[in-house]
This record gives structure tokens, sequence and C-alpha cells, in this order.
């Protein structure tokens, strides 16, 4: 078969790490070829190369059998490279045909010529099979079909080599179901796609050919009738991965938070949390699970202190917490281990040590009124970093210096450094690897068998599934069900996620449409 | 920057290397920009048509050439020192106060009503009252943006700068003829003199330095400690660099926010106490310092690292005090003086210039402090 694109020898280096070392990546005419690898394997900085955002120290780029040059993501554009990336470049107060047109609008006569690029438009959509109407708004479409508008743009463009950038991670199963069908349509049809995902199962479900990258060298190349789930995460690691989080049963202890018809308001004064109740014992895990931006967030803040709540109540261990602060919430006894390790998380100009009294330096041992004892701090951070291997120099090292695993790893360690009660975990395991997220999965598991209350809030399906006791879908700001974690199979969940009850079947399902 | 800055931490010595290394490209940025501004004012007094081995010669003499000299540039380096430390202070908590000079102003209106009305006071009593008062007013001064900032959210530049008309324009006011201030036996616009009792003994007679400069090296010393040693520096650093994440650690960012305003004004009012209490004894109209600006410049030379505010300090004031003699011996302007200060302040700013000039590589993109954080909140 012919190539659609090849790179050969690729090497990139950026200050003291070697981004990518002698890669070479063939591409084939109609193929969906997977490029899989843990975070800081090199998987985005060789796309970056490609699409002209870096320019690679050694190498060189074949497109169809010719040598191409690509300096900027406008030339790669030109030569039929389109990416779609994980966060979406639309303008939502614009329509579809108007998105998809932008930077190279079609004129007549000086003006704008829609509907010229609505039939373009639609075009695309009979022959690849990506419904989506030219005149509708972006900011009313669901998450899935603003990304088919990605799709459409790069095709729009004459992307001839389609790069999609962790494309599920904001997309329900069903929703993934549909993209993957997408993907297969336009590889029928001589489109060549490289799929960018760390997600084992997706890469069986639709690769051709799997490329796996470790370190920023390419460490096999296979098919999924080849490989195996475990073999590839191996791969991946670098050693054997246990797939599959154990545990034993839960023990349920007494109620430690409960949750009273909470209503929570987002930035934008919408009601993002719109009735919910539930309750956490000691000693289970209960998994949130729902599509991204339907609530989890503004959820966690209230819980948490963050965000003033507009209604309902929370109790924690018996007490009304609904008004407190979060100093007060931590105190008594609540871990939160935060969706964003950036912005909340971390002080990333501060060192380990100083990040891992985050919330406990002014209490002895490291603080005798206001006097600070740097000594107790460094000590103590020397001990967790031992504990919870976090990979460092030295506990002076910025803590925005380290990996984003060993960042989430940093948090972990702060967290449970405390007596806690209850621990509020959203998105654990976001953007981490395999190794790193084995790791985490085994500390939650630990602290619920040492008769923590769990509550666990993820987009990751598998996530949810393995790691809960119960599981509650969370659609639209409201419970919209709920199940011991053995009735919860990926279909019940999707549907749910979907905002579809149970009770009314698949009809209205909009991935219908 | 030797013995004090290798003090920064305070800290077994691991710690230290372990910060060293990853900064010291950092350190020697406004080393190279204070040297680049100085290669630029060479080509200018050069095009200008004068000498610029005179020019220079006389810029150092100027500053450092005698006792005199000295004496004089540690007299401009006491104020700049105080203010810079305030601004710094503020940079530390992600806040940007303008206000320094309003600050300053309050501080020496405070110290100087003090310092003549108080009567009957032993020196040990009289002297400590009226520094003390004279902070206050500056605290005072900062602590009213900080309070807005925190309970409505308005930005503190905006309301640094309006504070700086209120001060300014207050002072007039009190101190002008048939002004409540005014001391109604002398000629011009001024309060009356301060007590004997309230005034900063000179270091050196006959030279003007003061004992403020004392107060100044031990403010050195305090902010740092403040910012490294205690829990409310812990505070105010970790709602400078994230206040997110403050918040989420059980902070209140805001109580913060002004507590380091308080604090900030506290220093500028120091700087402003010690000028009249050390060199002026009264207050007169029209006293235009220009420290409360400059320590922005100083500020941010210093990287807001309070060990390094007294070097950048003497070095502005050795700009200041040698221009004049420069001016004599080269027949160039005072201003060209400031054309340097400006290019020192932009090459610190734009350290990419630097970075390019002399080929550092870029540090690691963590940046230690947040100057400043837009208009919103």
């Amino acid at each position: 078969m012919a190539l659609a694109l090849e790179m050969r020898g690729i090497t990139k280096r950026f200050p003291g790490v070697l981004a990518n070392d002698h890669i070479s990546f063939q591409l084939e005419k109609g193929e969906i070829h997977c490029l899989l690898g843990e975070n800081g394997a090199g998987k985005t900085t060789l796309m970056n190369i490609l699409y002209g955002l870096y320019r690679p120290d050694e190498g060189r780029i074949f497109l169809d059998s010719r040598e191409a040059h690509i300096r900027s993501p406008h030339d790669a554009i030109a030569q039929g490279i389109g990416m779609v990336h994980q966060h979406f470049m639309l303008i939502p107060v614009m329509t579809v045909a108007e998105n998809v047109i932008l930077g190279m609008e079609i004129t007549r006569r000086g003006v704008l010529d829609r509907s010229q690029a609505a039939r373009r438009i639609r075009e695309f959509s009979h022959q690849y099979g990506l419904d989506v109407d030219p005149t509708a708004y972006v900011k009313d479409l669901p998450v899935g079909l603003q990304q088919r508008v990605e799709i459409v743009k790069a095709l729009y463009r004459g992307a001839d080599v389609l790069i999609l950038d962790e494309p599920t991670a904001v997309l329900t199963p069903q929703e993934s179901e549909e993209l993957f069908r997408i993907m297969r349509s336009l590889a029928g049809q001589g489109k060549s796609i490289i799929f960018i995902t760390h997600k084992l199962k997706e890469v069986f479900a639709v690769a051709d050919r799997i490329t796996v990258l470790r370190d920023g060298r390419v460490v096999g190349m296979t098919t999924p009738k080849e490989a195996t789930e475990s073999r590839l995460a191996a791969m991946m690691v670098g050693r054997e991965v246990i797939l599959s989080v154990e545990k034993k049963p839960a023990q349920m202890g007494d109620v430690v938070l409960k949750v009273e018809d909470l209503q929570v308001k987002d930035d934008r004064g919408y009601m993002a949390v719109d009735g919910i109740s539930l309750e956490v014992h000691a000693g289970e895990i209960l998994g949130i699970a729902g599509v991204q931006g339907n609530g989890q967030t503004e959820l966690v803040e209230a819980l948490t202190g963050l965000r003033p709540v507009a209604g309902g109540k929370v109790v924690i261990l018996g007490d009304d917490a609904t008004a407190d602060r979060p100093r007060e919430i931590i105190e008594q006894g609540v871990a939160h281990i935060p969706e964003d390790r950036h912005k909340h998380g971390l002080v990333l100009s501060f060192p380990l040590a100083d990040n891992l009294v985050l919330s406990t330096y002014y209490r002895p041992p490291f603080a005798y009124g206001i006097a600070i004892n740097n000594d107790a701090i460094d000590e103590n951070g020397h001990r967790l970093i031992a504990e919870f291997d976090v990979r460092t120099p030295s506990v002076y090292s910025l803590a925005g210096t380290l990996s984003g695993g060993n960042q989430q790893k940093l948090i972990v360690a702060r967290e449970f450094s405390r007596p806690i009660k209850l621990l509020i975990a959203a998105q654990p395991t976001r953007g981490l690897d395999v190794g790193s997220t084995e790791f985490i999965h085994q500390r939650l598991v630990q602290r619920r068998d040492a008769g923590c209350a769990v509550l666990l809030v993820s987009v990751e399906l598998d996530e949810i599934m393995s790691l809960s006791d119960r599981v509650a879908v969370i659609y639209r700001g409201k419970i919209i069900g709920s199940m011991p974690a053995d009735r919860a199979t990926p279909e019940v969940l999707g549907l749910l996620m979907a905002g579809v009850k149970e009770t009314e079947g698949p009809t209205g399902d909009r991935s219908d449409r | 920057m030797t013995a004090e800055a290798k003090k920064r931490g305070g800290i077994p010595w691991r710690k230290w290397v372990a910060a060293w290394s990853q900064r010291v490209s950092d350190l020697a940025i406004p080393f190279l920009a204070v040297f680049t501004a100085l290669a630029i004012g060479a080509v200018v007094i050069w095009a200008s048509g004068a000498s610029v081995p005179k020019a220079y010669q006389g810029l150092f003499e100027g500053a450092l050439g005698s006792p005199r000299g000295i004496a004089e540039t540690l007299v401009i380096a006491t104020p700049y020192t105080l203010a810079g430390l305030a601004v710094a202070l503020g940079f530390r908590c992600g806040l940007f106060n303008i206000g320094a000079e309003g600050q300053f102003y309050l501080g020496a209106l405070f110290a100087v009503w003090v310092g003549y009305s108080v009567k009957g006071l032993p020196i040990f009593v009289h002297l400590p009252l009226a520094i003390l008062v004279g902070a206050l007013g500056g605290a005072l001064w900062g602590a009213i943006p900080g309070f807005l900032k925190a309970r409505l959210g308005t930005h503190e530049v905006i309301n640094t700068i309006m504070m700086n008309y209120i001060a300014v324009l207050m002072v007039d006011w009190l101190v002008n003829r048939k002004g409540p201030m005014w001391d109604a036996t002398s000629t011009v616009p001024r309060t009356p003199y301060i007590l004997p009792t309230a005034t900063l003994p000179q270091l050196v007679p006959p030279y003007r330095l003061h004992a403020g400069l004392l107060i100044a090296i031990a403010a050195v010393f305090v902010v740092y400690w403040l910012l490294w040693k205690t829990t409310l520096g812990f505070e105010i650093r970790a709602v400078g660099a994230n206040p997110s994440a403050a918040k989420y650690a059980g902070m209140s960012v805001t109580r913060n926010f002004v507590l380091a305003m308080t604090f900030s004004g506290t220093l500028a009012g120091l700087a402003g106490a010690g000028e009249v209490l050390g060199l002026n004894r009264t207050l007169p109209a029209a006293f235009v310092s220009g420290y409360g600006f400059d320590s922005i410049a100083i500020a941010l030379l210093a990287k807001s690292h309070p060990l390094f505010v007294p070097f950048a300090a003497i070095l502005w004031a050795i700009l200041r005090n040698g221009a004049g003699l420069m001016q004599v011996r080269a027949g160039i302007s005072v201003d060209l003086i400031n054309i340097v200060q400006a290019l020192v302040i932009a090459f610190v700013a734009a350290d990419e210039i630097i970075r390019w000039l002399y080929r550092i590589g870029k540090k690691e993109e963590i940046k230690e402090v947040v100057f400043t954080r837009g208009w919103g909140r």
C-alpha cells in the first residue's frame, strides 16, 4: 500500500530532555494508525513537529513519498495535514458553516458566500456520514457534534492526513462509538488518520496498526490482532502492569458525608448543581460518573468550601458544613484531590516540601506561633516523598519542575498525610500515565479499606467501574441514576451519561441523529 | 551581593545549592542589564559630543569618590531601600503597590506632626513614637486600597494611584500658608521644625547620614524573616504565587491582601518618616520625593527579594547622587541618568532582550513571582 506519510529519524531536543529520539513512523493511505504512549513519551512533540509547530533537530518528513518542509501549521494545512486538538478551536457564537470557513472564506463580489459553504459541508456530511447542520450555532451543539465540526473543518481545508489528539476524552461511550464509525468511514474513502490515545480499549476498537512510544523512542509497532491489552500496557510503561484494581468487598460504616438537595451556581450564575442528594459511608467508594461539564466541578467545589452553596445542605460527620470555609472543612478531616492540579492543587513556584504542608503549615510541628519550622517541613518532605515514591532530585525542587504524574503523587501524599475521614477525589488520574494511575488507584482503595469515605468524581468510565462500590451518574446538575457497582456496565452508564433514564429506553439519544 | 545574599533561604547548604543552580542565570540578568544600560548610555554621551570617560568618572566620583559622596549615596539609598521593600513585599503577594509615594507622604506627615507637636518627652520615647506613628500613617494608606480590593474587588493599581493624589494634595493643603500645619513664623510654606528629641541622630557627623539607615537595614532582615520564617509570609507568598491553591489550602486570600498592603504601606511610611526625622526635620510644601515611584524600579531590579533590595537601592542612589558631578565634568544633562535608569528597567522587565544578547538559555517555565495579575480578580 502507498504511504501517505513517512517520518524518518525525527529527533527533537529540549533543554535537558530528548523528547523525540530518532523516531520513524509510517502512515499508509486509508489507515487508522494509533500512536500510543504515556504522557511525556513524545507523542505530542512528534505531532507538533508534523503540524509545523516545532522544527525537528534531525530527521525528514515525506508526504506521498515526496520530502515535505513544514515550517508552520499553515504549511501543514496547505500540504493536506489536518489536526483536531483536544481543546476545540471553535467560536461558540458562530454557526457551523461560519466556523468551518473561518480563515478561508468564500466570497462572491466581496460578500461572504454562506450558501456555498453550507453546500460543501452537506457534501462532506453525505460522503463521510458526518451529520451536522451547517446553520446550527456551535454553542448549541453537544460536545460530540462540536468535535465533528472540527473534523469537517480539517476536511474542508483539504486534509488527507488527519491527526486526532485524544479525541475521546470529552465523549460519552456512545459518542466515542459514533466517532469510531466516522473514522472508519473516512479511512474507507482514502483518508489517513493518526489517532493519539492512552486508552487501550479504544486502540482495539479502531486501530489498523499501533505504534507505541516510550521515553521519546519507538518501542514497537504492532496490530490489534497480534497485541493484547496487558502486552501494550507493558510496552508503554516498560514493565508488567496490573490493569484491574484488586479490592476486597467494602466494609460499610456510618454516613460520613450527607448532601441534601444541594444547589450550586457556576461562574455565570447558572444552576450547575441542581438538587443533588447523596450519602457516602465510611469504608466505601462512591463514584460519580458523567460527561465533563455536568456540574461535577461545582459539586466538588461546594463540598470543599471553595464555592458558595445556593441551596440545600452539606453535612459532614453530623456537622452542618454548608457554609463552612475551606479551612474548617479541612480541619474536620476532609481531603481533596482537586481536578485541576495546577490551579488548585499546587503552588508550582514553591518547593516540594512547602507544597506538602500547604494546608498544615500553621500547626505544630511545622509552626509554633507564627514562627515556621523549616526543619520539620523539610523532614516531612523527605518522609512523604519516599513513602509516595515522588521522583524528584530533592525536596527543594520546585513543584512545577515535576512531571504530571509526580505532581499528582505529591498532592496525594499531602492529602493522605493528615488523618482523614472523607476523601473527595476529582479526576484523580486525569492525564496520568498507566504507572501513576495504578499507584493512585491502589492508594485510594487502601484508604477505603482503612475506613475512609471516598467520593470519586471521574469522567473515565473504566476508573469509575474498577474503583467504585456504588456508582451515581450526574447529568446536567442532577443525579440521574445510581446503582451498586456490579450493575454498572458501560452500556447502562453510557446511556445515563447521555441523559437517557433507564425507564425511557434508548429513544431520544442524541447519538442517534 | 554575596555574604548576605547567600543567606536567602537561611538554610542548609544543599537547599541553597538547589535553589541557586535554578536561579543562577536569573541573577546574572540584573547585572547584565545594568552593564548594557551603561553601555548604551555611553553611546548617547558620545553622540551628544561629550567625553564618555569624563562623564562616567564624574558619575563614579560623585557617588563614591569621597567620604561625603559615599555618605550621601547611603542617605539616598535609605528611603530607596525601605520603599523598595514595600513594593517587593506587595509583589510577593501578587499586588502591585504603586502607592508607595502616597504612603511615603503619610509617613512623613504623621512623623513630623508627632515630631513638633508632642513636647516634653525624652528622646528614647519621643523618637520611637514619631517613627511608629509615621509607620502607622503609611500602614493606614496601604491598608485602605488593600481593604477595598479584598471587599469590593477594586484593583489596587487604580486605588493606590488615587491615594497618591490624595496624599500629595492633602499634605500640600496642610502645610501651605494658612494651612493647619503651617509654621506661621516661617516665610516659606512648611511645618514647624521637629524637636531635637524626635530627630534621628547623625551616624558620622558632619555628614548627613542618619540612623534611618539602621532602620532600613533592620527592615531588610525583618521582611526576609516575615516572608520566609513565618506562617504569615508563607501565606502571603502562597497567595501571591497561586491564589486558587492558597484558597484551596484553607488560607484567606482577602485577609492576605489586606495584610500585605498594610505591611507594604508600613515600610513606605517608615521611609517617609526617616526623611523628615533624619534629614529635613520639617515637612515643606512641594515635598516631592519620587522615592515611591523609583522604588517600583528597585523592587523589579531586585526581583522582589528583600535581600537584594538594598543592592538595587544603592545602585539607584549611585546613579542619582553621581549625576551632579557627571553633569559638571562632562557638561551633559543629568537627564542622561534617567535614560540609563529607564534602560535598566526595560532590560530587567524584558529580560528576553538580555537573554538574547548574551545567549542565556531560557530557564524552566516557572515564574517565581507574579508581578501583577491583570485587571480582573
